[in-house]
């Protein structure tokens, strides 16, 4: 499936590409096996079964919901919504993060399994945005988590997020660590 | 009812049916805890006396001509310049005769407002709420918490006198393993935007930039 070629430089469909899948099956079927790196393996796993915690705080979450349902279809990238940070790889935080729930947001984050990655989906989870300079909201949920994509927008549509999902894939790919 | 940008307008007979007869009524009933009465906009606004509130909501929603069997909503007003520097509203809607009322108390920080949880059970986060937001005090409350605002939290932030950023902000702290807070410190100073000028942040002519009001006027 390609995970002998070079990730970096995807090879798009043609005589190229048709040449090193016909190599492949020479292989399989003359050797019975075939090698890959471990790393590039792990993670083009990793990039094809993100499950992310399903954390909607505010209106974000319904552009959100837009991108999981039969439109766009986050199921085709094997990105399906889980009620539980336990069997989660990422999460959406989809909405404004206020100081109240900053603590548990800290808390489901935790809970969750490496390697965990997190998306801030929209300008309010990103740095505040419209509450900014408000009493009661946090300015960005970085100043609780680590973020690895920001998805901009007020409230970024449905595409922008998928965008985002595949950037993050990209860098899950490009970083190619087992551990992180 | 609809924005009304005249105030002479005289509002359709339908819309105003049945409003003054109650507005007579609740003054006659009641002339020692019914302060005032008038009709805005073709809505009816009565003021009591705050320590009347539960006779005088009782009597709204029992009186067979009123019937107000819904509190719509319960908030509270802030007026810093009053003596008594708070209003707590009520909003009553009785489906019966499709009419609705709004009554208004005063009150100051101190002096706690009659319970109203007995009249009707939805102002027991109503008036949770109000408390948490101005600090009105309910007396008779089986159980004035604050609901809105976060555990610990210190200060009334729809007070006029609360600073609109507030006091505290949290931040992960990666040695302590925990969400700390911290007195609020703004990276991005606070701005204030002039939407009567096109041109803010832009020099005019005469190369000064238009900040606010103040200098534009110079």
């Amino acid at each position: 499936m390609g995970v002998n070629a070079s990730i970096e430089r995807p090879i798009p469909p043609g005589p190229a590409q048709d040449e090193i899948l016909r190599q492949l099956g020479e292989d399989l079927t003359e050797k019975g096996f075939v090698t890959a790196q471990l790393d590039k393996l792990v993670n083009w796993a990793r990039t094809g079964s993100m499950w992310p915690m399903t954390f909607g705080l505010a209106c974000c979450a319904i552009e959100m919901m837009h991108a999981y349902m039969a439109r766009y279809d986050l199921d085709r990238f094997g990105v399906v919504p889980r009620p539980s940070p336990r069997q989660s790889d990422v999460i959406i935080v989809a909405g404004t993060l206020c100081n109240k729930m900053a603590v548990p947001f800290r808390k489901v984050y935790d809970q969750m399994a490496e390697p965990r990655y997190v998306i801030s989906m929209g300008s309010c989870a990103n740095v505040g945005g419209y509450y900014h300079y408000s009493y009661s909201v946090v300015r960005g949920c970085d100043r609780i988590v680590p973020v690895d994509v920001y998805v901009p927008g007020c409230p970024p549509t449905a595409e922008a997020l998928v965008y985002g999902i595949m950037q993050l894939q990209k860098k899950i790919k490009r970083t190619g660590t087992l551990w992180r | 009812m609809a924005v009304n940008e005249d105030k002479d307008r005289k509002p359709a007979v339908d819309e105003l049916a049945g409003i003054d007869e109650i507005s007579e009524l609740v003054s006659l009933a009641l002339p020692h805890d019914v302060l005032s009465t008038e009709i805005k906009l073709g809505e009816l606004e009565v003021r009591a006396r705050a320590g009347a509130i539960v006779r005088v909501l009782t009597f709204l929603r029992d009186e067979v001509n009123c019937q107000f069997k819904m509190l719509i909503d319960l908030c509270g007003v802030d007026y810093p310049e009053r003596e008594n520097r708070f209003d707590v509203v009520y909003h009553l809607l009785s489906l019966s005769h499709n009419r609705r009322i709004r009554v208004k108390i005063e009150t100051d920080e101190e002096t706690p407002v009659p319970s109203v949880v007995a009249v009707f059970p939805v102002a027991n986060w109503f008036e949770r709420e109000v408390w948490d937001m101005y600090g009105v005090r309910f007396s008779g409350h089986p159980d004035l918490r604050r609901i809105l605002t976060d555990y610990g939290f210190e200060g009334f932030p729809l007070r006029k006198d609360f600073p609109l950023t507030g006091f505290v902000e949290v931040r992960y702290d990666e040695d302590q393993k925990r969400v700390v807070y911290e007195p609020v410190r703004l990276t991005q100073e606070f701005r204030s935007f002039d939407f009567l000028s096109p041109w803010e942040g832009i020099p005019d002519e005469m190369g000064r930039l238009r900040r606010d009001g103040s200098e534009r006027e110079q």
